[in-house]
């Protein structure tokens, strides 16, 4: 599967797809030790974001959501890349600032909301995110069992 | 990008290497929004002097290291921790010395060390239609929906690019048609509703931020004697449930009058769902026990501390809870000498600056409930201090701290 977007930051990024059902505040729902999602009422409560390629409907909350990425990126336990439906004015100083200080690149695409939908937790993915070119592959079609394989402990 | 003459010449560096490697971060900024060119700000409000991380003071320090001074007057948000009552601190202590090192640095660039969430209240009020660029997500809502101004959803760096360059690309919120509403909510009345005063606001904005994330909604049915206080209550409780950065209330808000609805889709609010709001952020049980109330996220106003200093009159807190409420230095002066607020010292009332109770731990209890009436602090402090949290009326964490547990609803 090969899915088209615009690229907000560019770079390449290969990881294993964590898809959201609900919007999430990076800053107070992720503890920035881990990576792993803590918001006592998000979907994905236990999740781990790092390495992953992070599938956000959108964000919301704080505007401290951006030093919340780079402080994930300076620790080593930001995102691979993430993938969104609208533009995230947050998340992209967010990554600017982790290229700028910490030489970390985050890759950000943004899709339709349709491709979005079709987005499979799990699956491993490729991102690349240039001007005029930005995509997200999918080369297999089998997902990973987050449960079964998360290195941090599931 | 178009760029006028000012931030070419920002570009090259003749206003200095910090304004200029701030430029070059907003100019990547900019085009990441589809902004077209930039446009002069009045004021800037800073959120990335609260200390996050290394992270925080590695990007304050470069910008030292560079020269840099504000070019627009300039608040600084809260910090971690309130430096003026170490004692009361219960997290990690290297924090206190990090933060200090960031507010100065904040401070060695011209930032005004106001700490405070909700300038807005007194010490910075901008004006209707005056560009700035705000950064706190219940001041980004409060400044767009209350007063009119026009700042877009800054976050950490953003806001200080911002205030070292005078500039801001004319994306987001700074433009008319981003400020028009993409929905209408027809909402329950405060009767409909049946909740308190205090409980329906935070309701209100619970739903409205779950239900429009990252769109302009355009309320009708609020109350239209709604405080500041309450509107601020509203406004922070949907930034931190959704993504609410503006909202239009029909005959309460400046710039309602002016919103085109014909056309915008219009759906009900159902007195249910704003009950069921509370229900989701109220989990708590009779008689169970409550390790502390916290109250003044956001920051509280004069008013506020006027209204608790009535519902505390003549009563006795019990030694089993503690009461904390946050709020700017500025204010905490005042209540501090004023006589006419003893009823809240002689009910044992801790007054917290600089920071919120969510982000700073200070309640001494490392178990049992804390109570809030703030619908942010109930969404925010399970995940930020681990900590079970139940919001509630004010009348009812009063009633609770005089037993030291959970106390019937009225």
């Amino acid at each position: 599967m090969l899915i088209r977007g615009h690229a907000l930051i560019e770079g390449m990024a290969s990881g294993a797809l964590l898809r959201l059902t609900e919007p999430l505040s990076l800053w107070g729902g992720v503890d920035l030790k881990t990576g792993r999602i803590v918001d006592a009422s998000h979907p994905q409560r236990g999740a781990t974001l790092s390495g992953r390629l992070l599938a956000m409907p959108g964000s919301r909350g704080s505007s401290s959501s951006s030093s919340a990425l780079v402080e994930l990126a300076r620790s080593k336990r930001a995102p691979a890349g993430v993938v969104t439906t609208r533009g995230d004015p947050i998340l992209t100083i967010g990554a600017l600032v982790a290229e700028y200080l910490y030489r970390v690149t985050i890759p950000i695409l943004v899709v339709s909301d349709a491709d979005f939908a079709k987005l499979m937790c799990g699956a491993l993915g490729h991102l690349w995110c240039e001007t005029g070119q930005a995509v997200l592959a999918f080369p297999a079609a089998e997902p990973i069992d987050f449960e079964a394989h998360d290195p941090a402990g599931g | 990008m178009k760029l006028e003459a000012i931030d070419r010449a920002l570009l090259a560096g003749e206003y200095g290497a910090a304004a200029a490697r701030a430029m070059m971060l907003l100019v990547r900024y900019g085009e990441a929004c589809g902004a077209e060119r930039f446009i002069a700000i009045e004021s800037a409000h800073i959120d990335g002097c609260l200390y996050h991380g290394p992270s925080s003071i590695d990007f304050a320090q470069r910008f030292v290291d560079l020269g840099g001074k504000v070019r627009v007057p300039t608040t600084l948000n809260v910090a971690a921790v309130d430096v003026t009552h170490p004692g009361w601190h219960c997290g990690p202590p290297a924090i206190i010395a990090q933060q200090k090192k960031l507010t100065r640095l904040h401070e060695k660039l011209g930032c005004l060390p106001t700490l405070t969430c909700a300038p807005y209240q007194r010490m910075a009020r901008p004006r209707r239609g005056e560009h700035v660029a705000w950064a706190e997500s219940n001041a980004i809502v409060f400044i767009n929906s209350v007063l009119g101004a026009r700042t877009d959803r800054y976050g950490d760096f953003t806001d200080l690019c911002a205030a070292l360059t005078g500039r801001v690309p004319l994306a987001g919120l700074h433009r008319d048609e981003a400020r028009r509403p993409a929905i209408v909510f027809d909402l329950p009345s405060l009767e409909a509703a049946g909740l308190p005063r205090d409980l329906y606001f935070a309701a209100i904005g619970y739903v409205v931020g779950r239900r429009a994330p990252g769109i302009v909604p355009y309320l009708r049915g609020l109350p239209r004697d709604a405080s500041e206080d309450e509107l601020k209550a509203l406004g922070a409780t949907g930034a931190s449930s959704g993504a609410l950065a503006l909202f239009h209330a029909e005959a309460v808000t400046p710039e309602a009058a002016d919103m085109p609805i014909e056309d915008v889709p219009a759906e009900p609010v159902s007195a249910a769902e704003v009950c069921a709001a509370i229900d989701r952020l109220c989990h708590a049980t009779e008689g169970e026990a409550v390790a502390a109330i916290c109250l003044g996220t956001p920051h509280y106003s004069i008013f506020e501390f006027a209204a608790l200093n009535r519902a505390v009159d003549g009563r006795h807190r019990s030694p089993a809870s503690e009461i904390y409420v946050s709020t700017s230095r500025e204010i905490a002066a005042e209540v501090e000498s004023d006589t006419s607020f003893d009823a809240l010292r002689a009910f044992g009332v801790r007054i917290v600056v600089d920071t919120c109770t969510y982000l700073a731990p200070v309640v001494r209890q490392t178990s049992g409930l804390i109570l809030t009436t703030s619908g942010k602090f109930a969404h925010y402090g399970p995940g930020n201090l681990g900590r079970r949290v139940a919001l509630m009326t004010l009348e009812r964490c009063i009633r609770s701290a005089e037993t030291g547990v959970v106390a019937a609803p009225c």
